[in-house]
């Protein structure tokens, strides 16, 4: 990895005219009074906070759109033509914490190294200049040192750390290499580098949050029957929200919807959520998971065994979103917690 | 900026060039492209089911498209929807595939009422197969239960084209009622092939029924063979299956020699959409073909 480190009023000349730029923009504040922010366009720096604690909704959209057609028939006569269409335009996504970079490399990995790689998701994440930050300090009930999403190695093009008043600066890629020769930089020094593990020490030492995640996949084996499903399945509203707001949740259902003069049909992707009641529904109405709790704990099972079982980690990037979100104040640290303590009993 | 980032475009990826294989890792950009066949024949088998006949409209769709016992396809009917059908018919034939479809929800109702002629989209095929190769050799039984016959009819085929590479065969079919029994029209044909064994049972007889009637475990009562040289393939509902399953172990074949299909609703047949998972186990990646002994082994498969 290359590094340099980059005044922070000259980083602000980094700007890409003819690119979509997206970036954590404040939308308004909770009853606490905090801050609420969202990854949005852009027009001016002056309109995105880099300091911010977190987003409500993770980036995800910008790689995985909410919705999106993935190919059009039109019927003529007795037949129909089948028309695909990847294009996507240049973007920016600047402010990226660990754990949303994480889950874009989670993602990689379902979306581009598989047997099937997807060229929606490819193309768009291609055509995206990532810049990501590091935190200043932990966000509310975040646990992202526990799941190993605190640093980030690859998936970024840019990544920055605040050191004062300069931005140490991680360099990712080739593009991003040539684009740092148009603003002034400077080679990192030892004392650099001292500032820099001392901003990650102190964020590091700030996480209140832990949960021990490394046992899951035995342990999620071994209480499959547990109660403490049961328990926080009631709970759960079914609604999915915990998945629009998570970085990884990558999970769709696909339907078709023709046009008023039947000459066109749209086959549109929607990003689903396996707490939904019809996630498992075949046809004739079976449903392989009909209750919540069910559905909740397989949520788990996906995260925290099967995707460790496939890949070496935990889908799971700590960020915590899901457990801000939820209605029902189900918290991903207070189900595995109590998984835990049931193992101990 | 322009010259820091070329937009980046999969068409203009160089392994798009090479001709697609289905088996294999796909071309990027024709993952969502389904091949245009045309519906030639639809045969009534019950009145739920209903069987089709479909070869590929562009011939050099055809000479790539090359499927094994045991894998499915998605099939396209733009405007309603894409469903996961299970081949029916012999790899060998290579002129037309035959999927048996049984009216159950939305696409299936709409595919039931197409005629002879009608276009409809492939894209495929995918999953696991049944090893029919490792197979060879040794006793086979062939068991199926309701609708498993459609899934089941493809081995069935392999194993009467090559019956030479095998020993003994038997067929197993049950069904509740005697009008629910698909198919009826080839078991003479397969009852007249010498040394293969057909038997059909029937739970909820009517006047006209004089075979067997009973659970289709019944069936494995009188058969004997040496278990260590004896595989089995086994389709049907996962209640089904459970028991013949248990049985076979019983009689001591090893449960990695015991292949299960499973099902589920699919959206994506690749990959990707997570909706056919059992507990974190894709279906349509690593199935849906599944020896038991893996079966035992999924959370909420049965």
């Amino acid at each position: 990895m290359l590094f340099k480190t980059i005044k922070k009023q000259d980083f602000f000349d980094f700007y890409f005219p003819d690119f979509q730029c997206i970036g954590p923009k404040k939308v308004g504040t909770n009853n606490n009074g905090k801050p609420i922010y969202q990854f949005l366009p852009f027009s001016s720096f002056d309109e995105i906070d880099l300091d911010y604690e977190t987003t409500e909704y993770s980036a995800k959209t910008y790689f995985l759109p909410y919705k999106e057609t993935l190919s059009s028939f039109s019927f003529e006569d007795n037949d129909w033509t089948q028309e695909i269409n990847y294009s996507s335009n240049p973007r920016l996504i600047i402010g990226l914490h660990p754990c949303d970079i994480n889950g874009l490399v989670k993602l990689d990995k379902v979306f581009e190294k598989t047997l099937f790689p997807n060229p929606y998701y490819i193309t768009r994440r291609q055509n995206t200049f990532v810049v990501g930050i590091d935190c200043k300090q932990p966000c509310d009930r975040g646990f992202c040192s526990s799941v190993g999403s605190n640093t980030v190695t690859h998936g970024f093009d840019l990544f920055l750390t605040d050191i004062g008043d300069r931005y140490f600066v991680k360099i990712g890629s080739d593009r991003a290499f040539n684009a740092l020769q148009k603003i002034k930089t400077r080679d990192i020094t030892k004392n650099d580098n001292e500032l820099y593990l001392q901003a990650r020490n102190k964020f590091d030492d700030g996480v209140e949050k832990t949960v021990r995640v490394e046992n899951l996949p035995n342990l999620l084996d071994i209480e499959f029957e547990s109660d403490v499903w049961g328990k926080w399945g009631d709970k759960c509203l079914s609604c999915g929200t915990c998945a629009m707001v998570c970085p990884t949740c990558y999970c769709y259902g696909v339907t078709e919807h023709i046009s008023m003069d039947f000459n066109k049909s749209d086959k549109i992707k929607q990003l689903y959520s396996c707490n939904l009641n019809d996630f498992a529904q075949v046809a004739g109405g079976h449903n392989f998971r009909p209750e919540p709790a069910t559905r909740l704990k397989y949520r788990y099972y996906h995260q925290h065994r099967g995707f460790v079982e496939s890949f070496g980690q935990p889908l799971c990037v700590g960020c915590n979103r899901c457990g801000r979100a939820c209605l029902a104040g189900i918290n991903p640290t207070d189900v595995i917690s109590d998984l835990q303590r049931e193992q101990k009993r | 900026m322009k010259n820091i980032m070329h937009p980046y475009d999969v068409r203009h990826e160089t392994d798009m060039v090479e001709p697609l294989d289905f088996n294999r890792r796909s071309r990027l950009k024709e993952v969502d492209r389904c091949f245009k066949a045309e519906i030639t024949n639809v045969i009534r088998l019950t009145d739920m089911e209903k069987l089709f006949q479909i070869r590929m409209v562009n011939d050099k769709d055809w000479e790539r498209f090359v499927f094994l016992p045991g894998q499915f396809v998605m099939l396209e009917l733009p405007g309603y929807g894409e469903i996961p059908i299970s081949f029916s018919s012999s790899p060998s034939i290579r002129s037309t595939i035959e999927l048996c479809i049984r009216k159950a929800g939305k696409v299936t109702q709409a595919l039931h009422k197409a005629k002879r002629g009608a276009i409809v989209g492939l894209r495929g095929p995918f999953g696991t197969y049944f090893p029919m190769e490792r197979m060879k050799g040794n006793n086979i039984l062939l068991i199926a239960g309701g609708l498993g016959l459609a899934p089941l009819r493809a081995p069935i085929s392999f194993v009467i084209e090559n019956r030479a590479d095998f020993e003994e065969v038997h067929i197993l079919y049950g069904a509740k009622e005697p009008s629910q029994l698909l198919f009826d029209y080839q078991y003479e044909e397969w009852h007249r092939i010498d040394d293969i064994n057909l038997e059909v049972i029937v739970e909820q007889p009517d006047k006209s029924w004089i075979g067997p009637v009973g659970l289709i475990t019944k069936l494995l009562d009188d058969i004997k063979m040496p278990a260590d040289k004896t595989y089995a393939i086994v389709c049907g509902p996962p209640i089904m299956f459970k028991f013949v399953c248990k049985r076979l172990s019983e009689m001591g074949i090893p449960m990695q020699r015991m292949f299960v299909s499973l099902e589920r609703r699919m959206h994506c047949g690749i990959g990707n959409c997570c909706r056919c998972n059992i507990g974190s186990t894709y279906t349509c990646l690593d199935g849906p073909v599944f020896d038991f002994w893996t079966v035992m082994n999924l959370k909420e498969a049965i």
